[in-house]
């Protein structure tokens, strides 16, 4: 039996009207709370290097590196991804959920190997950054060096 | 020595780094939030990352991501926009200092440190630790 237009333009709104709608301001305002933290606690890391005499161009790399290492470790122990099923992007767009990513799909899939499986897996999201990072980087800065001279 | 909690001018401007750290890494994520819960479910997590990376990288060439990271530090170089940004800066600066060779090293250069660690500790972790359940 095929469905009247109308029949099937009323299933489509039951459809609409029983799906759970996206709790978007709820989210939101976790991403806020747990990205925000995340990068006040990578201040607290920039501050020590800045007070240890690097300047602030300088300090940025450590503490991208300081926050990876928490990133990391913390995955291993199993606590980042919980606290990215809470804080969403908030925990993802951070460099510790880059770091996330890598520790993540490389424990996942250890038994499918060291190779194919831990060193593989690994870059699954992080290849896509990286790759798509460094491709418009070089765009942009091309473009940039070509236009203005740097 | 300076304690970090005291920062770079004293203990109030200390304190004030921490909000616009926090004010603007977690606006930062607000916006990679939406971007996630208003579009089509085809765009999942990994799209918004590389999207912002690459935005980052954007911004960074129009001279308006810089700003961004005078105001707020960490806030502004720790989520993945500051990745794209540091990768152009490093390009740019690197080709100023030694032409067309720097223009190829520049990025990976400037970016060395955060993906060897994410590489080299990534990697460990996985081999010591294993998923929960």
């Amino acid at each position: 039996m095929k469905a009247t237009p109308g029949q099937a333009r009323r299933y489509q709104e039951l459809v609409s009207a029983k799906t759970p709608r996206k709790p978007v301001a709820r989210n939101a305002a976790l991403a806020f709370l747990v990205g925000g933290a995340i990068c006040a606690l990578g201040q607290v890391a920039f501050n020590l290097f800045v007070s240890r005499g690097l300047d602030p161009v300088q300090a940025a790399a450590p503490t991208a590196g300081v926050v990876v290492l928490l990133g990391a470790l913390l995955t291993g122990i199993g606590i980042y991804d919980e606290l990215g099923r809470f804080g969403g992007m908030g925990a993802a767009l951070p460099i510790s959920g880059f770091a996330n990513s890598i520790v993540s799909p490389a424990m996942e899939f250890k038994r499918e190997g060291l190779v194919l499986g831990v060193g593989a897996k690994m870059f699954t999201v992080a290849g896509p950054v990286i790759v798509y990072g460094l491709v418009t980087a070089y765009a942009v800065a091309v473009a940039r060096w070509l236009l203005l001279g740097g | 020595m300076l304690w970090p909690w005291k920062g770079r001018g004293g203990e109030g401007k200390a304190r004030v780094d921490y909000v616009w750290a926090f004010v603007v890494g977690g606006g930062l994520c607000v916006v990679a939030q939406l971007l996630l819960d208003l579009t089509p479910d085809a765009l999942t997590p990994a799209h918004v990352m590389v999207i912002f990376v690459s935005l980052g990288a954007l911004l960074s060439g129009l001279g308006l991501y810089q700003p961004l990271v005078d105001l707020a530090h960490a806030g502004a170089t720790v989520p993945l926009p500051g990745f794209g940004h540091a990768l152009v800066q490093g390009i740019l600066k690197e080709a100023g200092r030694e032409g067309w060779l720097g223009l190829v090293t520049g990025g990976l250069k400037a970016t060395a440190l955060g993906l060897t660690a994410a590489i080299l500790v990534g990697y460990v972790v996985a081999l010591l630790f294993n998923p929960r359940g």
